[in-house]
């Protein structure tokens, strides 16, 4: 029962918990962010030790990599500390968290355990693909088979929604950052672009808009 | 003498090899881990380094945010494009075997799979370039001591 392995999980589980305790807790936007990027790691180191190699590779290339430079930028245009937030709005959302908790350790008992060969995932449709891909494909990766070819039509989707993401965000705030009439006061600096004749062709290389 | 001398070299030096990792990735998606979104979400990570040390004029005269946003368009065209050529060739919509249905190892499906993971990298890292520049163009240049 006690390998290597496994006190490798707990403490990546207890430095887990130790992270979001200290997110929730902390004030500090830019620490949060940070931390958010250590959470997203451990979770990689995780995912790797379940052997969910590629699911472990993304996490640590988006949820590290990316969201965290994102995240910092969305910050970095509002003020570097959260406002508290008293104890009586805090009861709601407490209560829904313990609710949703108690419910989650009530499905525990039902899942197949971790590995487990008669599972249904790992006996009929995964064994299924397991086999095939080896027969049809000839390619040493299932996952790259699966999400390729097998269920091209999700990944189709995938890129789909990550097109409309990027599309979304141009929409709202312009490719170089100024659609629109916007204002904010972060850090006590009053940044903006309420100008009437405010920069407005994309191919400008100067974009930050009058930062007065 | 710029403060950020350190950093300015390092990254110089980090760079490209972040980004032939992206490529390494990509292209050996078949055999290890990774594949489009991993290598895009890398290669977006080794511009996006280049302008949070250099600045994000800089790294708009690597990428021009055009090419952001034809690449964003591209890549969907090319997955969708493959589906649409394997209808062409006489298959269902995303069926790559029609690229070479006479072989024995699978060459159609290994064409199939190398265009849209292909179409995947191209969205995956002008949508992440593209949020990041909407994003970081709105920053007014911050001094040292505003951290």
């Amino acid at each position: 029962m006690f390998t290597p392995i496994f006190a490798l999980e707990v403490g990546l589980m207890a430095m887990l918990v130790v992270v979001a305790i200290a997110v929730v807790r902390m004030r500090s936007l830019f620490a949060i962010v940070m931390l958010q990027g250590v959470y997203s790691l451990l979770s990689a180191i995780w995912f790797v030790v379940l052997d969910a190699v590629d699911v472990a590779f993304t996490e640590a290339a988006v949820g590290a990599g990316v969201s965290t430079v994102f995240m910092l930028g969305a910050m970095l245009l509002t003020d570097r500390d959260s406002k508290p937030i008293s104890t009586q709005q805090k009861i709601v959302p407490l209560l829904i968290v313990v609710l949703a908790g108690a419910a989650m350790f009530y499905a525990i008992g039902y899942m197949p355990a971790f590995g487990d060969a008669t599972a249904i995932v790992n006996s009929s449709v995964g064994a299924a693909y397991v086999e095939a891909t080896k027969r049809e494909m000839f390619l040493p990766n299932v996952v790259t088979a699966v999400l390729a070819s097998y269920r091209g039509f999700d990944t189709f989707g995938e890129t789909t929604v990550v097109f409309m993401a990027g599309l979304g965000i141009l929409l709202l705030l312009g490719l170089n950052g100024h659609a629109g009439q916007w204002r904010a006061k972060p850090n006590g600096h009053n940044i903006g672009n309420t100008a009437p004749n405010a920069k407005r062709d994309d191919t400008q290389e100067n974009s930050e808009g009058g930062s007065a | 003498m710029n403060p950020h001398l350190i950093l300015r070299v390092v990254a110089k030096f980090l760079i490209p090899f972040i980004a032939l990792f992206a490529f390494y990735v990509q292209f050996h998606g078949d055999f290890g881990p990774g594949g489009g979104f991993q290598a895009g979400v890398i290669f977006a990570a080794a511009i996006i380094l280049y302008a949070l040390i250099f600045g994000i004029d800089a790294a708009k005269r690597v990428i021009p945010p055009s090419w952001v946003r034809i690449g964003m368009t591209l890549g969907v065209l090319l997955y969708g494009g493959t589906g649409v050529a394997t209808w062409f060739l006489g298959g269902e919509f995303l069926n790559y075997t029609m690229f070479a249905p006479e072989s024995h190892h699978a060459a159609g499906q290994h064409w199939g799979i190398f265009t849209v993971e292909l179409g995947v990298l191209c969205t995956v890292a002008s949508a992440m370039l593209a949020i990041f520049y909407a994003f970081a163009s709105r920053l007014p240049d911050l001094s040292d001591e505003d951290w």
